[in-house]
């Protein structure tokens, strides 16, 4: 019998490998795409929750799901504009690695 | 058989998206990305949420790696060399997530409603295109049209950044 619980586990596991991503790797293109992992995950407990609050029609709760949709545009805005700019960073600075941009490093 | 799916769905994104974070090739973590989002949109499936799970391999497994995969290719970004790891910072970072991952799975294991199983729908399918859309045309209409804008920006913005600046 598959749990809601079970959907909430995979969803943490896969936020928490998003979330090392982002603090262990030092290239912006593999934080850019754990971001997205990240995202990915909050999305998957959305639907589950969706899934599991039926209404008295019998339908899922669909407040999630458009709610889903709304985050998977504004993260595939926030790639192309990322992208962008690491390809406007590159070109000024020849690198993609967060150590050699500490210009504002405190 | 659903079981076996489910474990077999969740097993394929996690640990592809483990790889995406271990891998040191970027473009080895691109394609892991992609099997992972694959894995995601067969467990929105499973959820019976197959709009959402289309739209997660057109919009993510096809538009947003190919994103990802041309700009790897344009700056000809090479296996990382092998520097000095600072253990210190590895080593915080790492401790950091494993608490979240532990908050996280006792929060899970306290929740009352995450040991029951999911209702199940009286129909054998449900239209749910349909019902996604009303919910977005009615309901949801403003949000809907402040999203185009949104895109509409982040076009401007991705030109205007692309943008070679004259000497």
């Amino acid at each position: 019998m598959i749990t809601l619980g079970d959907y909430l586990i995979v969803s943490g596991i896969l936020f928490v490998i998003g979330f090392a991503g982002v603090m262990l790797r030092r290239n912006l293109i593999i934080i850019l795409m754990s971001l997205e992992l990240m995202l990915n995950a909050a999305n998957l407990s959305l639907v589950a929750f969706s899934r599991f609050r039926v209404d008295s029609n019998g339908l899922p709760n669909y407040n999630a799901q458009v709610f889903v949709f709304f985050i998977i545009t504004v993260a595939a805005a926030e790639v192309a504009v990322g992208l962008a700019i690491l390809v406007a960073l590159y070109r000024a600075r020849q690198t993609t690695d967060v150590k050699d941009i500490s210009s504002l490093k405190f | 058989m659903s079981l076996f799916l489910f474990w077999l769905f969740a097993l394929l994104t996690v640990i592809f998206g483990a790889a995406v974070v271990i891998n040191r090739n970027p473009v080895a973590s691109a394609l892991s990305l992609v099997v992972s989002f694959l894995g995601l949109a067969a467990l929105f499936m499973s959820l019976n949420a197959y709009f959402i799970g289309i739209i997660q391999v057109l919009v993510y497994a096809g538009a947003v790696m190919v994103l990802f995969l041309f700009i790897i290719m344009l700056l000809d970004l090479r296996v990382e060399e092998r520097h000095q790891i600072n253990w210190l910072a590895s080593a915080g970072g790492l401790a950091v997530a494993l608490i979240l991952l532990s908050q996280i799975f006792s929060v899970v294991g306290h929740l009352p409603i995450a040991h029951n199983a999911f209702p199940p729908l009286p129909g054998s399918t449900i239209d749910d295109v349909r019902n996604i859309g009303a919910a977005l045309f009615g309901n949801y209409n403003l949000p809907f049209q402040i999203i185009g804008v949104l895109v509409l920006v982040a076009t401007i913005g991705v030109v205007l950044l692309s943008k070679r600046e004259p000497r």
